[in-house]
């Protein structure tokens, strides 16, 4: 599915205190990193409900960042070690649904690691343009039909078949 | 018939169990005020009747249908779309019809394999391989079965619903509670409720209606309720056992969870809730008691299975709706 043409969207999430200021540090510094990522300021990583993830993958993401304070760094104290816990579960619940769990990813940034933000952001862009585009808002995953009624499959047939089983 | 005859009644089952109709029958003697009140033109667990003769009646004719299952073939959507233009009040009933259900979780794979796991794996007994076949001629003519969807729908993701019961399957007392309503809304001594909304359930979520004592929740490992000895008054959660009571709708007493068991969400997501098992990522995330990667890693790994854990009744009706390899062969 790689092509030199697919250009990831990536969906950011940064917390107000630490990872949204180092991307503000980025670019003051002039860093510069692609542009694929579309950052949405949380007050907190631990404001991150799981819901957003799947909200943004079901929408057209081909990847989720979530970034938050270091650990122990935490505005609200451990508020970040929640959406760590978050983090390792929304990816194992990915992978049972057949989605490359690497596709989220967590990036702790504290509001002094401009380099480390562009850097961390640049290398996850790499990541999903070589793991594809996910697909699922262009193939309306969940929604075989279309409004009309349009006949999904014609014959049922054993898996081993060559040809498309639901077409 | 009379002018004056009974509003209609119908039920139906698309890609469902049948035990929403047994749960229907499981009223008692209230079924008695469902004949007194109603006529059954439809129902095809109960009675005879053909597709035919729903086609041939008006549209709007029948005053309330009772659907339940998903949509997983185009019989299925065929009569979910019939159904919906004859009948005034259209129920989403069930788990399946609401949300999926378990007929969803099929929603994992490619149709392809689901029809293959049921003809051809070592469990089936199918020595000569025979699949069926979409169409078959016979001396009167050809026969054909029904088409299978790449994915099972919820009634609502295929037509207008105009209210919601959930379950798996309704509680007989919710049942009866909502054909009470029904009733009195026939005698002009109720009015029904606002279009789109949950009935015969509750608002909140079935910790509230649990009576187990809660203390502050820090799970150290996730545990199977045959691998320990419950404390029969504690928090099932608190002890280790992923209990969905957190993220799930209240409606039915907390049975489950009073009998020693925990909650496995039939009743579906409490109110406000988007996504069903995100609620519960980020309800069982928050009380695991551990700050260090690999700990918390261990400790998940007692939930060997979180998609069919967080989505067992609810994958067809989440926001993922379907898990990639359904999606992208489908």
């Amino acid at each position: 599915m790689t092509t030199d043409t697919f250009e990831p969207t990536i969906i950011g999430f940064t917390c107000n205190w630490c990872s949204y200021r180092a991307a503000d540090l980025a670019g003051t510094a002039r860093l510069k990193y692609p542009p694929n990522i579309r950052l949405i300021r949380l007050m907190c990583s631990g404001r991150l409900d799981p819901t957003f993830v799947f909200k943004a993958l079901s929408s057209g993401a081909d990847g989720v960042m979530i970034t938050g304070c270091h650990p122990g760094e935490c505005h609200y104290l451990e508020q970040n070690y929640k959406a760590l816990r978050r983090f390792h579960l929304i990816r194992r619940t990915l992978k049972g649904f057949g989605v490359e769990p690497e596709r989220v990813k967590l990036v702790w940034a504290s509001a002094a690691e401009g380099a480390k933000f562009a850097s961390e952001t640049a290398s996850f862009i790499e990541e999903i343009r070589s793991l594809g585009p996910l697909n699922w808002g262009k193939s309306g995953g969940g929604r075989p039909t279309t409004e009309d009624g349009d006949s999904p499959s014609s014959v049922l047939r054993p898996q081993s078949e060559t040809e498309e089983v639901p077409a | 018939m009379t002018d004056n005859a009974k509003p209609k009644f119908a039920m139906y089952w698309a890609a469902s169990c049948g035990g929403c109709e047994i749960a229907v029958l499981n009223i008692h003697e209230k079924i008695l005020d469902v004949d007194a009140n109603f006529e059954v033109v439809f129902w095809p667990v109960a009675m005879d009747a053909k597709y035919k003769d729903v086609e041939a009646m008006e549209d709007g004719s029948i005053l309330l249908t009772l659907f339940n299952g998903g949509i997983r073939n185009d019989e299925n959507e065929h009569i979910a779309r019939l159904l919906r233009r004859k009948s005034q009040l259209l129920v989403a009933f069930g788990s399946c019809a609401c949300e999926g259900c378990i007929p969803g979780l099929a929603n994992l794979s490619p149709a392809g394999e689901i029809v293959h796991t049921a003809f051809n794996t070592v469990s089936t007994d199918n020595p000569h391989g025979i699949y069926p076949r979409a169409s078959f001629d016979v001396p009167e003519g050809e026969i054909t079965i029904p088409k299978i969807f790449p994915t099972l729908r919820t009634l609502d993701q295929v037509v207008d619903v105009d209210y919601y019961m959930p379950g798996c399957p309704p509680e007989s007392h919710q049942i009866g509670a909502v054909i009470d309503l029904v009733v009195k809304v026939l005698h002009g001594e109720a009015q029904l409720p606002p279009k789109g909304s949950v009935i015969g359930a509750g608002n909140s979520t079935v910790c509230d209606e649990c009576t187990r004592k809660r203390n502050v929740k820090s799970i150290t490992s996730f545990k199977r309720i045959y691998d320990v000895e419950i404390d029969p008054e504690l928090c099932l959660l608190e002890q280790g056992i992923p209990c969905n009571g957190p993220a799930t709708r209240s409606g039915c007493n907390a049975r489950c969870v009073s009998a020693g068991a925990q909650c496995i969400g039939c009743y579906g997501p409490a109110e406000g809730v988007v996504d069903y098992g995100a609620r519960l990522i980020a309800a069982f995330a928050s009380v695991i008691d551990s700050t260090d990667p690999e700990e918390i890693e261990a400790i998940l790994d007692g939930i060997p299975d979180p998609a069919g854990q967080f989505y067992r009744f609810n994958l067809a009706g989440s926001l993922l709706k379907a898990g990639k390899p359904a999606w992208e062969k489908g």
